[in-house]
């Protein structure tokens, strides 16, 4: 008994004595720049970055491979930090947001038949297609919140998932998660979407759902930057193109695009520099905004959507926008174009 | 004493191959053989480790336990040289050569308490080999491994261009084939005798 406890005890002893002063002997100095990297990094290890955890992208972003924006989950943040870390020019990475292509709630779409079963999308997807009558839309079992690491989704009480834009940092790990691919990530400057993935007909889609997308052409012609085209019946949001004016969310009749800018600001015309040139009024599409040549244009508030056409218009640089998200001057959005997201999905 | 070790070292290799015929060390067998330039490098750790080990496992039962009568500690003491020993041979692998421990870094501490590895150690001790036995057995016996684990990296890089039912896809095709693989080593049985 004492023997067996002395033997293994000095074992140890040898041993651990052994390694501890090996570890000294034959320290290796790690880069100290890795483990600061490291520590910047989100440290999930979602893989959002295309390498297969934050080692090897801290790794990557330390040898040069992988740029400093390369993590697109930790913002403008974590940008930084690994900018400092590395003694470069922080280069901003392009903020994108999860965005569900249809928002055909229970109230809205009709069901083809009840299923019944495991609660997830992907189990009922392969029951004949979920119990949806329109092939492309969401199943509503909330596969795609489960799927989210930051609790940046929900349910909502009609049965389709929101995104909590605060919450969110695009790390692109719900998509997968959609049986319907109706999920992508979204720039965040692209403020208005077509939310409908439907390719079928117009009278196809009137059918099954209140709010798809009818390929009216309405939406078509009141954009007066001939950003969106219909493609395979359903509209198509040209983001080089579009500067989030709305007025195709105001005026699309099933409500399908939707803007994610939250309360837009209203335009207020300044006395002091207005000329009355009516190039305002007359460019306004809501009909806004009222006035003689020569004289003071007042803009109507209730009838006023926000699309900050008359600022872009006015030469005299009279047009203010005021109220919650108001911005500076011009066209504000230059959006990355984004893929034409038809190319994902499988028709039929 | 020549064609004794050679008769060693052909059992350890073949006839009683640590992963088709004695099931040992089937874990990075099975997990480290997706990519054949991974098993090699596997393979290449192992036969270092196998052989560092069983050369101080056969020390420590030499100098320490049969002088002390302590036997019954053999599978515990050996444990723990082995864990020291890697952990030991890591550090100066790291220091001295980074090339090697490039190449070797991942792997060593995954086979710091493989079985295989202590698999020698015993089996060593249960034979009664003497030194220059124990290292032909090790080396060989580590051989054996690496020959196995090249085999079904080779077939699994095959495997992965086949079209496999699908209820077989994944670690169940493996599994059939890591079997049928140890049916054919079994072959071998009765080529020499022990």
């Amino acid at each position: 008994m004492l023997a067996a406890i002395l033997t293994l005890g000095g074992m140890g002893a040898v041993a651990g004595l052994g390694l501890g002063f090996a570890s000294k002997r034959f320290a290796v100095a790690v880069d100290a720049r890795l483990e600061e990297l490291l520590g910047a990094l989100p440290g999930i290890n979602c893989g959002a970055c295309g390498f297969a955890g934050c080692r090897p992208c801290a790794d990557a972003i330390n040898t040069g491979a992988a740029k400093v924006n390369a993590c697109p989950v930790g913002g403008e943040g974590t940008v930084i930090a690994l900018a400092t870390i590395m003694g470069v020019e922080p280069e901003a990475s392009i903020k994108q947001y999860a965005r569900i292509f249809c928002t055909g709630g229970v109230q809205e779409a009709r069901r083809a038949f009840q299923y019944q079963g495991m609660d997830d999308c992907n189990a009922a997807v392969l029951v004949s297609g979920g119990g949806k009558a329109c092939v492309f839309g969401c199943l509503g079992l909330g596969s795609c919140v489960s799927a989210c690491p930051y609790d940046a989704m929900y349910m909502n009480e009609n049965a389709i998932p929101v995104v909590i834009d605060s919450r969110c940092t695009g790390c692109t790990l719900c998509a997968p998660a959609c049986p319907k691919d109706l999920i992508q990530m979204i720039p965040a400057v692209a403020e208005v979407q077509v939310l409908c993935n439907s390719t079928h007909k117009g009278s196809e889609v009137k059918k099954v759902c209140t709010v798809g997308c009818i390929s009216c052409d309405i939406c078509v012609k009141v954009c007066p930057y001939e950003a969106i085209t219909i493609n395979a019946y359903l509209a198509e949001i040209d983001y080089g193109k579009c500067t989030n004016c709305g007025l195709c969310v105001a005026k699309c009749p099933d409500d399908t695009i939707l803007d994610f800018s939250g309360v837009r600001p209203r335009s207020y015309i300044l006395p002091e520099p207005c000329t009355g040139c009516t190039l305002c009024r007359d460019v306004c599409p809501t009909n806004a905004i009222s006035g003689e040549l020569d004289k003071l244009h007042v803009v109507d508030v209730e009838k006023c959507i926000g699309c900050y056409m008359c600022k872009v218009i006015c030469p005299e640089n009279a047009v203010d926008m005021r109220g919650p998200g108001a911005y500076g001057g011009g066209v504000r959005v230059q959006a990355e174009p984004v893929p034409n997201r038809l190319t994902l999905v499988q028709i039929g | 004493m020549g064609s004794e070790l050679a008769l060693i070292a052909l059992s350890a290799m073949l006839v009683n191959n640590f992963v088709l015929a004695r099931f040992l060390g089937v874990c990075p067998f099975l997990g480290v053989s997706r990519r054949m330039d991974s098993a090699v490098g596997m393979s290449v750790a192992v036969l270092f480790v196998m052989t560092v080990a069983s050369l101080a496992t056969w020390l420590v039962q030499r100098l320490v336990l049969t002088p002390f009568g302590l036997d019954y500690l053999r599978t515990i003491s050996f444990i723990l040289i082995i864990a020291a020993l890697v952990q030991l041979v890591e550090m100066v692998v790291q220091k001295s050569s980074p090339v090697l421990y490039q190449a070797l870094g991942i792997f060593l501490p995954l086979i710091t308490t493989n079985c295989a590895i202590l698999g020698v150690a015993l089996l060593v001790q249960q034979k009664d080999y003497g030194f220059l036995q124990t290292m032909t057995f090790a080396v060989a016996a580590s051989v054996g491994f690496g020959l196995a684990m090249v085999l079904l990296a080779g077939l699994r890089e095959s495997l992965a261009l086949a079209s496999v039912p699908r209820s077989f896809q994944g670690n169940a095709i493996v599994l059939v084939t890591a079997g049928i693989l140890s049916l054919a080593f079994m072959g071998f049985s009765g080529l020499v005798r022990g």
